[in-house]
């Protein structure tokens, strides 16, 4: 079934934000907002929920903390134990100053990776993926709210749209894989 | 305008009196002869005797002590048992007689060591020109007013100890320096007046900032234009350039010299960070303080989210330079060097290793989560367990140089405690009563009390 969107540009991020709160009041459905930077608090404004991508990159630290003390012990001490800095006690925790500088940058390489990973995961990114962008200037200095019409009448909207400082207003018949 | 509760002011001098009173007992009690410690000591093996068996922790403990023998033998080897001990005890009097007076400098220098980190913090929002921390500037100003008792109580001790009054300074001992090659090629720098001197230059520029710098603060708020906020953006900068150098070489001075034959280059970095860790996470608490009683009502929980992210970041770069400092003496495992990690892991293992794990551990587990970092209660909390850790970091930079093996913390460190805790209050709260709570004029002001995260 494919409905109107409506796409409503601004050229300021402080008249979006203010878009953005009128129509969420006006009870009108936001299906996407498209910026050219990131806008500060337009998450909260939007009432997106709040991020869970903190938590993953704690168990993704632990994981790569885990990951180094295992591959440590077995290199350095188990297969083949190292004579460390003239303590040759083949024991882990007797040589751990030695390990904590791998133990932290894997931490920090696994949490910062995995959690890159996840975010281009979570958000249907990978690489030659074509980009859903409806409108290039978004890149640029416009940004775009995308609106579900749904059964709203189409005029109204658009003045209730212009009314709040749009720029431009395109409506548009939205695609099914979008 | 902040008023200073009568009641707070009666606890302040109750804590000081107490203080007062507690110290002067541990000065009189200090052992004065070898025969006092051989009774004392009598008594506590009694004790530790009765404890290990009491104990399934007998085996580690005898065996600590033998190799504590052991080494004792090496040392004495060849000298007659009779002179060995007459000389072990006269060493544990020197200890004993060392410790109130370590306990006094070291609390001394934990506070003077907080409002200098504040006044260094203060600094830096201003030469960066800041915009969320304004509204909190009164609050900065008004810790660093402890400054002027503080350094005067610090420099008198120093006084004390560098004219060899008391024997917290080895160096200052001209028959130790006498047996002493290493401290013989030290002696330039490390010298009684001369290290008055450097003290005088360190303190006299840090309180001419802090008066300076208060002065056009508060003259800034009846002013038309940006006249002394601009003085003020002048005289932080210059100050940061005096305050680096001068920082790192009352480091060596008031603390590394307790150890006069190591040496670290990070040592001033170290302590640098600890005194901010303390400084911030004083501001914060205090901060959360007034605001619960109705006062900063400007100040929003982003400023204390911002204030909890710096104590949470200090923290890890005061981590960051204690581990870089033992994992590269520990490596190299260089006798001169490491002797300094020896002595405190084979000594002092619970409060060192305690220290890392309330500095370290404890603020990065509860200070992780960003909602936990605009919880009132939650910041306190860990500032409290912050500042009691950074307590036990400067003990033990300083304990082992001078009670050494003797050390426990007792009445003269808790009395020290209590006597400049109650100054440090009373002078702290007193001078937030001089001004209004919020800077008037400043350019940043408004982008501050609207700040937001």
């Amino acid at each position: 079934m494919a409905s109107k969107v409506i796409h409503a540009l601004y050229n300021d991020d402080d008249l979006l934000m203010q878009a953005v709160k009128e129509t969420r009041a006006k009870h009108y459905h936001i299906e996407e907002v498209y910026t050219p930077f990131p806008v500060h608090g337009l998450d909260k404004v939007m009432g997106l929920e709040p991020t869970r991508i903190a938590i993953t990159s704690f168990m993704y630290g632990l994981v790569g903390l885990a990951v180094a003390i295992t591959m440590m012990n077995f290199i350095m001490i188990e297969d083949w134990p190292q004579d460390i800095g003239g303590k040759p006690s083949f024991s882990y925790i007797e040589n751990m100053p030695a390990f904590v500088p791998i133990m932290f940058e894997l931490t920090v390489f696994f949490a910062a990776h995995l959690m890159v990973i996840t975010f281009y995961m979570r958000s249907k990114l990978w690489p030659f993926k074509k980009a859903e962008n409806p409108d290039v200037r978004t890149t640029d200095d416009h940004f775009l709210m995308a609106i579900d019409a749904g059964d709203n009448d189409i005029e109204e909207l658009s003045k209730f749209f212009y009314d709040t400082g749009a720029v431009e207003i395109n409506i548009v018949e939205s695609e099914d894989d979008h | 305008m902040y008023t200073l509760p009568s009641k707070l002011k009666i606890f302040a001098i109750i804590f000081m009196v107490v203080g007062a009173l507690g110290l002067t007992y541990s000065f009189m009690s200090a052992p004065k002869t070898t025969a006092e410690v051989k009774e004392m000591m009598a008594g506590h093996d009694d004790h530790g005797d009765g404890h290990a068996e009491a104990t399934s922790h007998g085996e580690g403990h005898d065996e600590m002590s033998a190799a504590a023998a052991h080494r004792a033998e090496g040392e004495h080897g060849h000298e007659d048992a009779a002179h060995s001990e007459e000389k072990h005890l006269e060493h544990t009097l020197h200890q004993l007689q060392n410790k109130p007076w370590s306990a006094l400098y070291i609390a001394c220098f934990f506070f003077f060591m907080i409002s200098l980190g504040v006044l260094a913090f203060y600094a830096v929002n201003i030469a960066a020109q800041a915009g969320w921390s304004p509204v909190l500037f009164r609050v900065m100003e008004a810790i660093t007013a402890y400054l002027v008792p503080g350094g005067i109580i610090m420099f008198v001790l120093l006084a004390l100890s560098g004219f060899h009054i008391n024997h917290l300074f080895v160096w200052a001992d001209p028959e130790v320096v006498a047996h002493d090659k290493l401290l013989q090629g030290k002696a330039g720098w490390l010298d009684g007046t001369w290290l008055l001197v450097r003290a005088a230059i360190f303190m006299g520029g840090w309180i001419l900032y802090r008066q300076f710098a208060v002065r056009n603060s508060r003259r800034s708020d009846d002013a038309s234009d940006n006249k002394w906020y601009k003085k003020n953006f002048k005289i932080s900068a210059a100050f940061l350039v005096f305050f680096l150098y001068t920082e790192s070489m009352m480091s060596w001075d008031w603390l590394m010299s307790f150890d006069p034959h190591w040496f670290s280059t990070l040592y001033g970095w170290y302590v640098l960070a600890g005194m901010m860790v303390c400084g911030i996470t004083t501001i914060a608490v205090i901060t959360i303080l007034l605001k619960s009683q109705g006062y900063l009502e400007f100040v929003n929980d982003s400023h204390i989210h911002d204030l909890a992210k710096f104590m949470f970041g200090f923290s890890i770069f005061w981590t960051y330079l204690w581990f870089s400092q033992f994992m590269l003496i520990w490596y190299a495992n260089i006798p001169e060097e490491v002797t300094y990690f020896v002595t405190r892991i084979e000594d002092f293992k619970l409060p060192f290793f305690g220290m890392v794990a309330m500095n370290f551990l404890f603020p990065v587990l509860l200070l992780m989560n960003s909602d936990y970092k605009r919880i009132s209660w939650f910041v306190v909390l860990t500032g409290i367990v912050i500042l009691a850790g950074h307590y036990v970091d400067i003990y033990m930079l300083i304990t082992p140089g001078t009670v050494g093996t003797s050390w426990f913390i007792g009445l003269p460190e808790i009395s020290a405690i209590l006597f400049f805790f109650g100054l440090f209050v009373l002078v702290v709260f007193s001078a937030l009563t001089k001004a209004p709570l919020l800077v008037k004029n400043n350019p940043f002001l408004k982008e501050s009390k609207n700040f937001h995260y």
